[in-house]
């Protein structure tokens, strides 16, 4: 069993394979995780706007994107848009896909967490002097960034997780050295060690984020 | 031709479309067979993992707290990859489909456990003691006092986790499961057209919209009544 699914030949031979594919891997979560966030609080802020025009459809593309799977959305880029002449790479595509969706769900977040903000604290700001956008800098956004951190928290482990997608557009992340790892050697000792790898990354948050869960639905 | 012809001609061709409907069709009733059997059988087995954890066993427990942890930590695809690219080499080979449904069944199952295991303890321990006080048995009290309100609470997140599992059912594409994605993108390279795949993004719209927009509702009236 060990030989099979654990064997150290295997991987002492195909250890730098794997590694440089958790390189790609951080590397392809540093940049996404933070355009989704960019993304999310665009859409957040935009539904502050009172306006059905801008309410209205910022709901549908919210929900849209929401409804898309995002391996749906990446094939569509990738394996789509070159018939329209404009051909991406495997990496541009991941970035656009993920900050579509992941956009979306953080947009919804952050909006939860500025509504959870009561609106006599802008009143308040306001009448201090404080302007718009440094009522919303200093006062309602850090309330509001602690008020939905656990789902912030659970969006990025999804995020992270989802960077696994790349490996479909043979983006050269973790599970995609693996699978090439795997067939070169015909066993399958690299995919357990890829999933050892994901899994000794985000136990820790998995940790942090069912007691804060459990913390906040108690406190119900 | 204008451009915007070309385009439509390009995304949108109805010929292309047509001629690749039933192809697309077929899909999508793989992608529901497959979303209703990982949606039963994945929220049954977390309903029954936070009944067992509830039972109090220190070593079941942490077992059990092991697994869901593993499988929340653990990317879908890594657990279908290895399902389906792994296991033969102990001469255990489901296909695709089997893959796929167990993966995500095992991830529905650890985040549903979560879920409902936070919505039990969320019940005051003052109702269990009363209910038992009355001369209700362990189960009675379970089913007939905290269950209700436990699942009530529940539903909002549990109905939005249980959406965004179910559309990884794209994922089975990758292990040759002739889901919509898959159907969609082996009817593009046949036809050297990606109207199929307009179609199949459509697909995933009509079955994934409505249940977005009734999750998206649930919030707001469990929110509500609060």
């Amino acid at each position: 069993m060990l030989q099979t699914f654990l064997n150290p030949d295997i991987i002492s031979a195909a250890w730098k394979i794997i590694l440089a594919g958790l390189g790609n891997t951080v590397l392809l979560s540093v940049v996404v995780v933070p355009l989704g966030l960019f993304g999310g609080l665009v859409l957040a802020l935009l539904a502050g706007v009172r306006s059905p025009w801008v309410r209205w459809p910022l709901v549908v593309w919210v929900d849209f994107f929401r409804a898309f799977p995002p391996l749906v959305l990446l094939i569509f880029l990738f394996a789509g848009l070159p018939f329209a002449g404009l051909e991406l790479g495997g990496f541009a595509c991941v970035c656009i896909a993920f900050f579509l969706n992941t956009g979306a769900y953080y947009g919804e977040i952050l909006r939860a967490g500025i509504e959870s903000v009561p609106s006599g604290q802008i009143d308040a700001a306001r009448s201090t002097g404080l302007g718009r956008l440094q009522t919303m800098l200093y006062v309602v956004l850090p309330q509001a960034v602690r008020n939905v951190l656990p789902d912030l928290l659970s969006n990025t482990l999804e995020v992270v997780k989802l960077t696994s997608l790349g490996s479909v557009v043979a983006m050269p992340e973790l599970l995609f050295q693996a699978r090439q790892a795997q067939s070169l050697t015909y066993n399958p000792t690299p995919i357990v060690v890829a999933a050892l790898i994901y899994f000794v990354m985000l136990w820790p948050l998995v940790r942090l984020l069912s007691r804060l869960e459990n913390r906040q639905l108690a406190r119900r | 031709m204008s451009n915007w012809d070309r385009f439509v001609e390009t995304f949108f061709n109805g010929r292309m479309m047509a001629k690749y409907l039933p192809d697309i069709a077929y899909g999508t009733l793989v992608t529901v067979e497959l979303a209703a059997l990982v949606i039963v059988s994945g929220l049954a087995a977390g309903l029954a993992l936070a009944l067992l954890r509830s039972l109090g066993y220190r070593p079941v427990n942490l077992l059990l707290i092991f697994v869901v942890d593993l499988f929340r930590a653990l990317p879908p695809l890594v657990i279908i990859v290895f399902i389906y690219f792994g296991l033969p080499a102990i001469d255990v080979s489901p296909s695709g489909f089997v893959s796929t449904w167990l993966s995500l069944a095992m991830v529905l199952m650890a985040f549903s456990e979560e879920i409902f295991w936070a919505g039990i303890t969320s019940i005051p321990k003052g109702q269990w003691e009363a209910a038992r006080s009355t001369g209700l048995s362990y189960g009675q009290t379970l089913i007939s006092v905290v269950l209700p309100q436990a699942i009530r609470l529940t539903i909002p997140p549990l109905t939005n986790r249980t959406i965004a599992i179910t559309k990884g059912t794209a994922l089975g594409t990758v292990v040759a499961v002739s889901e919509i994605l898959g159907m969609a993108s082996s009817a593009v390279s046949n036809s050297y057209n990606p109207s199929p795949l307009t179609l199949g993004a459509a697909a995933y719209l009509i079955l994934f919209f409505p249940m977005v927009v009734f999750g998206r509702w649930l919030e707001t009236k469990m929110r509500w009544k609060r």
